[in-house]
């Protein structure tokens, strides 16, 4: 017994040492990226011509001299732009984002407060996808060339093809102004206070439209990529086994197949999740979803670059974690893949 | 319903409009003004000027606090004036400049002092443009970063109650208001819908009542016009006309020559463009100043739309064709702020391909656009300016030769430089005697419409669209800056 205990622990142990290692190896991989993608985004972002001042003269009316001068010292944009990035990064290792032009507000403020509303979008609706989409594809595999595969394939291309700003307005009419069935617009009801169970109500049925529009086009693809995936393992030898030793279909998809199959589905998860916040800036707009999405949408068009960055910052970071998970995910579903 | 974030909610030094919309329910001016933008009292209740024109003084309303319980008084209009206005303001600078103190003899008397006299001060002391902010909050504070910008103590109808962020600003009925028992609604919530097509859903299932400055697109406008519960107007933005005009850069030739833009003026159809592209939202420019302002002259030279004489004025000018029938070529910098002034782009492209002359138009974000025309990188461009309340703001600064300056928005960027024109504009600057000041204006537009270095093509009609149970929102020539006190619901 003494034995086996220690041995278990010498086991532990070296998965967790194997652990921290690789903690340690994929955050000395990431802090160069980050960087990279900061010093890039900055270059990107400062080459167009105009700045956070030129837009900000433009909304308030401003043609005083002195007040643009002043404007463009208090921003730091009359320093030269080599100067402006080696303060940027110099800040951002402190965690300092800067402040907004626009705003007049620390950036990281800014991300906070509207953080949470992001990734309550992005993970519903990605959990939604997943689940509808890995549903879909397991089904049209099964059902291989018969009728249901063909309709679900079909369902698949529509909503690839369907823009998302379109399919968001149309479940507005549809749903908000015809059918009156969800409220519009916001992530929760003005003024409601009737206590905690009613709020997380009140903000699911101010979710789900948003969270419907942005998974269709990830539904789509998962729901396609599940198929192909299925398809190849159900032809696999381990599978022609279990149908010979007379496992039921059934069994056989969901509990042979499946694991196996997932995995290309999991690895584009994790691929995906900058698309998914490109399609959030969309779906917050047309929602009036207080997040991160739209914070980004009107920092382009005011030149608030810091706040721009800022949210580059934080969502090359989210990319990162979820890859991350996404290698222990993967070791959980394959043990033959070592973390 | 807000069509934007504001960054703050005060517009006493950042006059970003939704800053206005919020800001002047909660915060006051010394005066306001009528749908004529004639002045009558707000916070101040009497105001008298001396003879020599250098001294203001305003009589203050007794017994207004502030909605912390602190009394409002004379203290607070000096700091607001010296210290904001004057220094922080992107207008004030210039309507100021001539400030030199504001003295306090006693708590309800604030007295202006100048050093030569300013027709204009009158007319900009609205809750917009020059709002009071409480001193005991902000003396001594970085104004700019002052967090009750964010949570404003204000003299006004409202009380600020909450911001949520990207969804809505909370206000509530102030009930030791000066002019009770207004306001009449207990509650007004400014909802944020960034989306044009959100909007109009918003109208339709009632989540917004009312919405400044076109919040919908034109063609939605049409749709929710025919709804009974819905009702459009285009009364309250005199404060605040839109002129819509093209920028001519008169360093570049053949723009030089007077008879060349001229003809563009000719060349380029203005009621085409109201009917099909502002749906019928807007009405012929005549020349810079709208023609709602008491400063408005109609007797300036026009160019109605005749390709013929365009045709002949370029031939005049010795343009002759080109082997594509194209004289010389262009390039168009249009504001890219909505669709109407992208397809407006469009159709100056082609009116101006008929008479020979070749546009290429180059699409940007605004920023860069601002950029590009500032630093005087452009042949032809397009703005959509106000006007503003005293064309001493809005108008002279695109004509005066003393604001030729590379790299400032909103200047005069064509490089224009007439001597009459500089004596009219330096003129009416400290010009007293109203009729004479109304003289050098009709002078400017007479020489504007002349020299032609903007070509004017429309004044642009804002929408308000509201919904019909929503009583007493449009009663000034200010409407989105309008305090709500007299707003009622059915």
């Amino acid at each position: 017994m003494a034995n086996a205990s220690s041995l278990e622990k010498v086991v532990r142990n070296r998965a967790r040492r194997r652990f921290g290692l690789l903690l340690l190896k994929r955050l000395g991989e990431a802090l160069p990226t980050v960087l990279g993608i900061m010093v890039l985004n900055f270059l990107l972002l400062n080459s167009a011509p105009g700045n956070a001042v030129d837009a900000l003269v433009g909304i308030m009316g401003a043609s005083d001299p002195e007040f643009v001068a002043r404007m463009t010292a208090q921003f730091g944009l009359d320093r030269s732009m080599p100067e402006r990035l080696a303060i940027y990064i110099g800040n951002l290792f402190t965690f300092n984002l800067g402040n907004s032009y626009y705003f007049n507000r620390p950036v990281a403020d800014l991300i906070f407060e509207r953080l949470g509303a992001t990734l309550l979008l992005m993970l519903s609706s990605i959990g939604l996808a997943v689940v509808v989409g890995v549903t879909l594809g397991i089904t049209s595999a099964r059902y291989f060339n018969t009728l249901l595969d063909r309709v679900i394939g079909l369902i698949a291309l529509l909503l690839y093809a369907m823009p998302v700003f379109w399919v968001g307005l149309m479940l507005i009419i549809l749903f908000s102004v015809k059918l009156e069935w969800f409220p519009m617009g916001g992530a929760s009801t003005i003024g409601a206070d009737n206590g905690p169970f009613y709020a997380a109500v009140d903000v699911l049925r101010h979710l789900a439209l948003p969270m419907i529009t942005l998974s269709l086009y990830f539904i789509a693809t998962y729901t396609r990529l599940m198929r192909a995936s299925m398809l190849e393992t159900l032809h696999k030898d381990y599978i022609r086994t279990a149908r010979a030793k007379g496992v039921p279909e059934r069994a056989i998809a969901y509990r042979h197949a499946l694991r196996n199959a997932l995995l290309p589905v999991v690895t584009v998860i994790g691929v995906q999740m900058g698309a998914l916040l490109g399609g959030s800036v969309i779906v917050e707009t047309v929602f009036g979803w207080p997040g991160l999405g739209r914070l980004a949408y009107e920092s382009v068009v005011q030149r608030d670059f810091n706040v721009l960055l800022g949210i580059l910052f934080m969502s090359s970071i989210v990319v990162l974690t979820v890859n991350l998970l996404i290698d222990l995910v993967y070791a959980k579903l394959d043990p033959r893949i070592e973390i | 319903m807000l069509t934007q974030e504001p960054p703050q909610l005060t517009s006493a030094f950042n006059t970003t409009l939704p800053n206005g919309v919020v800001g002047t329910k909660v915060l006051e001016g010394l005066l306001a003004y009528d749908e004529k933008m004639q002045p009558k009292p707000s916070l101040a209740t009497s105001w008298s000027v001396s003879n020599d024109g250098l001294e203001y003084t305003f009589k203050l309303r007794p017994n207004v606090s502030w909605h912390d319980g602190k009394p409002f008084t004379s203290a607070d209009v000096a700091y607001s004036a010296m210290n904001v206005w004057k220094t922080l303001h992107p207008r004030g600078r210039i309507i100021f400049s001539s400030l030199t103190a504001v003295n306090t003899p006693d708590p309800l008397t604030a007295v202006f002092k100048l050093s030569k006299s300013s027709p204009v001060l009158l007319s900009a002391l609205h809750s917009y443009e020059s709002q009071i902010l409480p001193k005991h909050l902000y003396d001594g504070t970085d104004v700019t970063l002052n967090p009750w910008n964010l949570k404003p103590i204000g003299t006004g109808p409202f009380v600020f109650k909450e911001w949520r962020r990207g969804q809505y600003i909370m206000l509530e009925r102030n009930p030791n208001y000066w002019d009770k028992p207004k306001p009449a609604i207990e509650r007004l919530i400014l909802r944020l819908f960034v989306d044009p097509g959100a909007r109009s859903a918003a109208f339709e299932t009632g989540s917004a009542d009312i919405g400044y400055f076109s919040p919908v697109t034109l063609a939605d406008a049409e749709r929710l016009k025919k709804r009974t519960d819905m009702m459009i107007t285009t009364n309250g933005y005199q404060y605040a006309t839109p002129m819509f005009f093209m920028e001519l850069n008169l360093r570049n030739p053949p723009l030089n020559d007077v008879r060349v833009r001229q003809a563009i003026s000719h060349a380029i159809d203005r009621q085409f463009i109201i009917k099909n592209i502002f749906m019928g939202y807007a009405t012929p420019a005549t020349g810079p100043i709208q023609s709602s302002s008491q400063f408005y002259e109609p007797n300036v030279a026009q160019y109605p739309y005749d390709p013929a004489k365009a045709n002949a004025l370029l031939d005049e000018a010795g343009l002759k064709r080109g082997p594509n029938g194209m004289r010389f070529r262009i390039t168009h910098d249009p504001v890219p702020q909505n669709q109407e002034h992208a397809l407006t782009a469009d159709y100056v492209k082609q009116a101006l391909a008929v008479v020979g002359i070749d546009v290429e138009i180059r699409k940007q974000d605004l920023a860069s656009q601002i950029k590009r025309v500032s630093s005087w990188n452009f042949d032809m461009s397009s703005n959509p300016l106000f006007a503003m309340f005293d064309p001493a703001l809005g108008v002279t600064r695109l004509f005066w030769s003393g604001n030729i300056k590379q790299g400032i928005p909103f200047t005069n960027v064509s490089g224009f430089s007439d001597p009459l024109m500089d004596s009219a504009i330096e003129a009416q600057s400290t010009e007293r005697d109203l009729k004479k000041r109304i003289a050098h204006f009709s002078v400017l537009q007479k020489i504007a419409q002349q020299q032609v270095p903007l070509i004017y093509l429309l004044e642009v009609n804002y929408l308000t669209i509201a919904n019909k149970r929503l009583n007493g929102h449009t009663v000034d020539g200010a409407a989105p800056f309008s305090s709500f006190a007299d707003v009622k619901i059915d």
